[in-house]
């Protein structure tokens, strides 16, 4: 199952041909060949992958493939274009009435896409605005499920309104609405039960409920994982009880994620959001351009990068950049870098973001031990260690790996490495370092060390 | 055996339907050419078997066509059954921890149907008149005790459960101490849904297993991951991390009820060699069936008459 990435593909297929110069429509067609079998890989619907193939083909054959110098890159090219094009614009949100109206958003679709969990974190998104909204537990059926919704609204800060398991889902909308109403709530949120999609009651149990409380938005929310159905499932979703925006979750694994293509190619619906993890905070903005390139197997940089200034923290980066200009450095900065690596997530996850790494990594195995080890050898050393490490000396040292549960060479590797840095940053000195330095700013802080 | 028969045939209607109307139409043709080939491609990369699949099952298909000297697509057709009822075998001793003292430790992805599928297994068992003890070791997700313990209270199982946000492999210790004290026959264990790709989350399911591995092992020991029957070519990743973590020994396809095609079993069962044991075909306790790949595979080839008959 180990895809190289497409754009290696591609660059081999056109290595051969580059002494001919010039492209046959045939070489197109193989090229597109390949990204066909990439968006298969990826899960993107065979019809839908069948038609996109044909208008990329149509504007490859056109001039601007023949006379590239670099065919593969162009063909990647209109290939990202068309598909961020098809993916839609990137600023969509769930359209909201004024503070004094109700707006009613009800959440839709198969069991265990992650509606609960993707209700609560919208509810904590609109919180964070200065918005006040209600969550309404409408899943009668799933033993518990109100009980999650309870405790998820509780970490938001969202308050959630029930009414047991012996009562129609229906009733349950109205009675949330015109609590929301009485109690100043401008969102109200509905959270349905998982249903099938050829569950025709249940599927009515959605048509009623949206005329019954005049739901603004319908927003269909939808497993990244899903395969080849993701297209039936989301048509019949479209055409039963017409939805208004599409919710992608479980972004967060490594799923090259076509249906979202699929999705958006047979309803015509935004994608709004994407849940990128555990935690409630973790609904985030869609961005069709970087959608595109994780289907194409083609890495996530954008996000990487985002990812990288979003959690470093700016104020500590500057203030560690003066004093490796100096090259007074010690065990305290290198356990801020390293926290401040680690925030990021795990390595694993941060390489796989990187472009043609992800699925090379398969077999690679990041010993993220070693990050823990080395923590715990400057947390086994007193604060003067930390701050000053020429004081080490061999019985220091042997308390410290004692104390790390480590081996003493260890520790030792430790010390070195943190000379062997501040040498180097002497070498530089001056200007260079700054700059070296601003380069690496926001990306990892200005981390000089090689793990 | 006839009614299980009947239920899966019921169950997978909507697959079969999907997968079987599209090989009909690709059977019924005249001719084994280009076109014959690329029709049933796509029908089973719809069917979500995957690329690496299909292609290995077209290859197989061409050579035996030159083999047996095959002529007319509808002779292929059987040749196509046979070959994936070949990939699909299970072993008979699929099922025989069930006769033992076992512990059965379910994981999987999130939303996959892990607890509600452990609820129908454990009412399963009971009415074979196993005891059966449930560990709630499920501590992440907001109310995943309470909805295993709703599922217990319905089948008669007992359940060993921790806080909310405790150590799972503390809440299985316990569970495995409660069901060698109490002479359980079975030990069902939830965990959380975790993403395969999560190291940490990954790790402390290597944790719980091996407090099983180190408190019971006389048991027998099944680890079964849950797969979701709508899930594509990511469900391969899942079973082959998994698969890292703790030898899986079966697997349970959930969530094919709906249009999905369920060919994913397929590209499974044939990256990983590991059986398919259980599939999810409703809400019902019943609809958690054991995995039969005769009648599986013959549903899903079968065509209208027959599937009128067999109702």
């Amino acid at each position: 199952m180990a895809f190289e990435s497409l754009t290696d593909k591609l660059q081999n297929i056109f290595k051969n041909l580059r002494s001919r110069g010039k492209l046959s429509e045939a070489d197109v067609k193989a090229s597109l060949k390949e990204v066909k079998m990439a968006l298969l890989e990826a899960d993107v619907n065979f019809k839908v992958v069948k038609q996109f193939i044909n208008s990329v083909q149509e504007r490859a054959v056109g001039q601007e493939v023949f006379q590239s110098l670099t065919p593969g890159q162009t063909i990647i090219k209109i290939v990202n274009e068309e598909m961020t094009a098809l993916m839609g614009s990137e600023t969509t949100e769930i359209p909201l009435k004024g503070n004094n109206e109700v707006t009613v958003i009800m959440m839709a679709g198969l069991q265990g896409a992650g509606k609960t969990t993707t209700c609560a974190k919208l509810a904590g998104i609109y919180k964070g605005k200065g918005r006040r909204p209600l969550l309404a537990a409408l899943d009668v059926y799933r033993p518990a499920a109100i009980k999650q919704l309870q405790v998820n609204g509780e970490k938001v800060g969202v308050p959630v309104f029930t009414m047991g398991d012996n009562v129609s889902p229906v009733d349950i909308a109205k009675a949330a609405y015109a609590h929301a109403k009485a109690n100043g709530n401008n969102i109200l949120l509905l959270d349905t039960a998982g249903r099938l999609h050829v569950d025709e009651e249940m599927m009515q149990e959605l048509a009623d409920i949206q005329s019954a409380v005049n739901v603004d938005s319908t927003i269909f929310i939808v497993d990244a994982m899903t395969g080849q159905d993701a297209v039936n499932v989301a048509k019949s979703f479209n055409d039963r009880i017409e939805i208004d925006g599409v919710i992608l979750t479980k972004m967060d694994g490594d799923t090259r994620g076509g249906a979202a293509l699929s999705i958006k190619a047979v309803t015509g619906k935004p994608i709004l959001y994407v849940g990128m993890g555990e935690k409630l905070s973790d609904l985030q903005q869609f961005y069709p351009d970087r959608m595109a390139s994780r289907i194409l197997g083609m890495g996530d940089v954008l996000t990487l990068i985002e990812k990288a200034t979003a959690e470093i923290d700016e104020e500590k980066a500057r203030d560690m950049n003066q004093r490796l200009k100096k090259a007074d450095f010690n065990y305290n900065d290198l356990l801020t870098s390293l926290n401040q690596v680690r925030s990021m997530g795990s390595i694993t996850d941060i390489l796989a973001m990187m472009p043609g790494m992800g699925n090379k990594l398969k077999d690679v195995d990041v010993d993220e031990s070693q990050f823990t080890q080395v923590e715990a050898i400057i947390n086994s050393m007193t604060p003067a260690e930390r701050e000053n490490p020429s004081l080490m000396n061999m019985s220091r040292k042997k308390r410290i790996a004692a104390g790390a549960g480590v081996d003493i060479a260890e520790v030792n590797r430790l010390a070195k490495m943190l000379e062997q840095s501040k040498s180097m940053m002497k070498k530089f000195g001056g200007s260079g370092a700054r700059k070296a330095m601003k380069r690496n700013k926001g990306m990892f802080g200005g981390f000089p060390f090689g793990f | 055996m006839l009614k299980i028969f009947e239920r899966l045939v019921s169950g997978l209607k909507k697959t079969r339907r999907g997968l079987s109307s599209g090989l009909k139409r690709v059977f019924t043709g005249n001719e084994i050419d280009d076109d014959f080939y690329d029709e049933l491609e796509e029908v089973l990369i719809m069917a979500d078997l995957g690329v690496e699949t299909t292609e290995n099952i077209i290859e197989d298909l061409k050579v035996k066509e030159n083999e047996l000297k095959i002529k007319k697509p509808a002779d292929l057709q059987q040749v196509l059954i046979d070959t994936v009822k070949a990939q699909m075998d299970t072993d008979e001793e699929a099922y025989s921890f069930e006769n033992k003292v076992s512990v059965v430790l379910v994981i999987g992805v999130n939303g996959v149907g892990k607890t509600t599928t452990i609820g129908k297994l454990a009412a399963q068992y009971r009415s074979a008149g196993k005891k059966v003890i449930i560990a709630a070791a499920d501590t992440f997700r907001a109310a995943a005790t309470e909805q295993l313990a709703e599922w217990a209270k319905r089948s008669g199982a007992d359940l060993i459960a921790g806080q909310e946000g405790s150590d799972p492999a503390a809440v299985v210790f316990d569970a495995v101490n409660a069901a060698k004290a109490r002479k359980a026959d079975i030990l069902i264990c939830d965990t959380a849904g975790r993403l395969h790709n999560k190291k940490n989350l990954m790790e402390e399911l290597r944790k719980i297993s091996r407090v099983i591995d180190r408190e019971f092992p006389e048991a027998a020991r099944e680890n079964l991951i849950v797969l979701d029957g709508t899930t594509g070519q990511n469900a391969v990743v899942q079973a082959k991390q998994f698969n890292d973590i703790m030898d899986i020994t079966g697997i349970i396809i959930t969530k094919l009820d709906g249009t999905a095609k369920g060919g994913i079993a397929i590209a499974v069962q044939a990256e990983l060699g590991v059986p398919v044991k259980y599939i999810g075909v409703g809400e019902h306790i019943e609809d958690l069936q054991k995995f039969d790949k005769d009648s599986f595979v013959d549903a899903l080839f079968m065509d209208e008459e027959e599937e009128e008959a067999a109702e």
